[in-house]
């Protein structure tokens, strides 16, 4: 017994995937995952909740070693499996297996889905055709295709969205994982059958003592089925704990910001949260310091303010065309470059002191703390300067039982 | 009634396949008032997609379609393609879910926007377009510099609002959204409605919004129109079919829906029926947790039970 609950211990500790993107003599690395590291145990699931790009679909990849880590461990069932080769792996898949989003492209149209469910085995070996088929049946019986017999000469094509997503399901049991990498696992699913394929799952976590890594884009579904809950936001988990607790009193604003804007099916209740602007930044160049702090409706003078922040501005206070025309010797906004804590802009043959003195007028009007993070404005070089304070530095902490990234705490 | 901006009566579409006719749309009764939003939602697969195709008069060649679909009064089924693409843009316009799609990857948003305005006006200077084509960006919140763009260089949530920003520039009547965010992010999500919000409220323009989540009808709708396996189930103040709906299957669907004050997990039996081959009598019958004997043979009639509020089911008074 002892054995089986260390055994059920997966931690991901300090992983950097660095997924490289093509295109360009320059390649940029995306950091899809940074520096993230979380437990789960078995008979639990963990919710990884984030936007697209947040690296989620990454970390779970990872956590199958799909994909390796660019630095890191992976540990499962006690065992570090960051560097295993593919052959060594081989022997572990059958107790971490995938169930993905599109049931209708996670199975071959040109196999019944019998020979579907029983393929894993058959590909582990050492079964019999007819061991097999009875696993498949009885596989087939718990996820609730039944009766078996119906279903196991069918194709996929002849299925519904839901009675696929369980044959998806039944291939994963097949092999008795003790992990379960679910990546929106009912996104594809109409709402009527939503919710039968989420109690699928949370049975399947009863009987078996299974531990699933459930990722998400949808707070609502997290909500129900989660013990526990990480938001991630472009590769870093900014908050982390038990579900209940996150969302009774979320403590990271992008936490409070992803759970503010889910519409609510009730008519005349106006969503009370302010909604950061603006879209999630490209990962790969994210901000400095917190990478939400330019979307941040709270954010702070320390948060990571630098150059690109105070261009961004100059281009939204110029949507406004009067504006734009009376500061037209600080713009185009095509003239300006970001570099680091620097956002810079030749002078050439203009008065130093008056762009200077234009700059400090359009910080006086800035509402919110990007004005206040600026250490400089100058003439450098024959270069026009804005400089930023260094942000401090952002270091997890424990709040009310979970772990959030802001320097709000 | 009168006034009506947009009108359907006993509307019906039906597709030609090679296993058969499929009834994608069949006999739907409905009014859209000018500045009203409708929200049309339903599963995969109930028509919705295909009424908002009607009314845009964007369906496959060879579809059939019948009954009536009048535009301030006037006939659009069997209208002229040459008359039905002027109306395009300038009375009637669309977004799609999938700005990426619609977009022309070769084409800057200036070239975009040059087509879609001077394609309705040969006589509008480039000049004028480009200022049209600013002004219309700024009005989004979008730096006129991405003019240069091409559309694999913008974000989601920037290409749904060149989208939602090309097809105002003419200045439209009616805007029919299919699914306008479910490819966005939530928090994009959020930021797009409130721009259709503002929009309808500063245009009087009318929307038909067509979308599978119930929240997202229930923030921005004024009536909403639940559509099952091609026919409409009910039909009523957004209000009213939130708090007090009618229809079994409006009833369930609200249940299933799953939202962050889901209590209980419920769902609804059974699967959406075939198109191909739909059930005899009321077509949620199958499915339904209340039906009868005559739900399984006869069809039930749209009954308006409150003031606004119709519903096809037999058993309507039932559930008052």
């Amino acid at each position: 017994m002892n054995v089986v609950q260390q055994a059920g211990r997966w931690i991901l500790h300090r992983m950097r995937k660095a997924e490289e993107d093509g295109g360009g003599p320059v390649r940029p690395v995306v950091h899809a995952v940074d520096k993230i590291s979380f437990e789960l145990e078995r008979g639990e699931i963990l919710g990884l909740v984030g936007e697209s790009g947040c690296g989620k679909t990454t970390t779970g990849r990872v956590v199958l070693r799909l994909i390796q880590p660019t630095s890191g461990h992976i540990l499962f069932e006690g065992r570090d499996i960051t560097d295993l080769k593919e052959a060594e792996l081989r022997g572990l898949r059958p107790r971490m297996q995938p169930i993905f989003q599109d049931p209708h492209a996670a199975l071959n149209p040109a196999m019944t889905i019998g020979q579907s469910i029983q393929d894993p085995i058959l590909i582990q070996g050492g079964v019999t055709g007819e061991e097999a088929k009875q696993a498949a049946t009885k596989a087939m019986m718990e996820v609730g295709l039944v009766p078996a017999q119906e279903f196991v000469d069918k194709y996929p094509a002849d299925l519904s969205g839901g009675q696929k997503q369980r044959a998806v399901i039944a291939r994963a049991m097949i092999l008795k994982p003790s992990l379960v990498v679910a990546d929106e696992p009912v996104a594809m699913l109409d709402m009527s059958i939503r919710a039968k394929i989420l109690e699928l799952i949370l049975d399947l976590k009863r009987r078996y003592d299974l531990a699933y890594l459930f990722i998400t884009h949808d707070l609502a579904t997290a909500k129900f089925v989660c013990d526990r809950i990480a938001i991630m936001y472009l590769g870093r988990i900014v908050e982390i704990g038990p579900a209940r607790a996150i969302f009774a009193d979320p403590k990271h604003p992008y936490t409070k910001a992803l759970i503010g804007a889910i519409p609510v099916p009730e008519p005349g209740r106006a969503r009370d949260v302010r909604l950061p602007h603006g879209e999630v930044p490209d990962a790969v160049n994210p901000p400095a310091g917190c990478r939400f702090h330019p979307r941040c409706p709270v954010a702070l003078v320390s948060c990571g303010w630098e150059g690109r922040d105070f261009v961004n501005h100059l281009e939204e206070r110029w949507l406004n065309s009067e504006r734009a025309r009376a500061e037209v010797s600080l713009g185009p906004i095509e003239a300006w470059r970001a570099e680091g804590l620097r956002a810079t802009r030749a002078v050439k043959d203009q008065d130093g002191k008056a762009l200077v003195a234009g700059i400090r007028k359009i910080l006086a009007e800035v509402h919110g703390p990007l004005a206040a993070a600026v250490d400089q404005v100058a003439v450098e070089e024959s270069r026009l300067v804005v400089r930023f304070r260094k942000p401090e530095a952002l270091v997890p902490k424990e709040v009310e039982g979970r772990t959030v990234e802001c320097l709000l705490y | 009634m009168t006034g009506a901006l947009l009108e359907a009566r006993d509307l019906s579409v039906h597709y030609t396949t090679r296993r058969g006719p499929v009834k994608a749309v069949d006999g739907v009764t409905f009014d859209l008032r000018a500045g009203e939003t409708l929200g049309v939602v339903g599963e995969t697969g109930c028509g919705k997609s295909t009424l908002g195709k009607a009314i845009l008069g964007i369906l496959p060649r060879r579809t059939k379609v019948e009954g009536s679909l009048k535009f301030h009064g006037k006939q659009l089924l069997g209208m002229p393609e040459d008359e039905y693409r002027r109306m395009r843009g300038e009375e009637l316009s669309v977004i799609f879910q999938d700005p990426m799609t619609r977009l022309d990857p070769l084409m800057t948003v200036r070239d975009h926007f040059l087509e879609a305005i001077r394609s309705h006006d040969r006589s509008v200077s480039s000049d004028d377009a480009q200022e049209r084509a600013e002004k219309a960006l700024r009005s989004m919140g979008i730096p006129p510099s991405r003019l240069e763009y091409y559309p694999h260089e913008l974000s989601g949530g920037m290409r749904q609002r060149i989208m939602i920003a090309m097809a105002l520039v003419l200045r439209p009547q009616l805007l029919v959204a299919d699914e306008p965010t479910t490819a966005l992010d939530v928090i994009v999500e959020a930021q797009i409605l409130d721009i259709l919000r503002d929009l309808r409220n500063a245009a009087s323009m009318a929307l038909l919004l067509i979308t599978h989540n119930l929240g997202i009808v229930a923030e921005t709708a004024d009536r909403a129109a639940v559509m099952y396996a091609g026919r409409l189930a009910e039909l009523g103040p957004v209000a009213d079919i939130f708090r007090r709906p009618i229809h079994p299957y409006t009833q369930g669907l609200l249940a299933s829906t799953i939202h962050l004050g889901t209590k209980e997990l419920r769902s609804i039996d059974g699967t959406p029926p075939s198109l191909l081959d739909p059930p005899s009598g009321c077509r949620f019958h199958p499915r339904c947790p209340y039906a009868k004997e005559i739900c399984t043979t006869k069809e039930p009639p749209m009954v308006e039970y409150r003031p606004g509020q119709f519903a096809a089911c037999h058993f309507g008074r039932d559930f008052l």
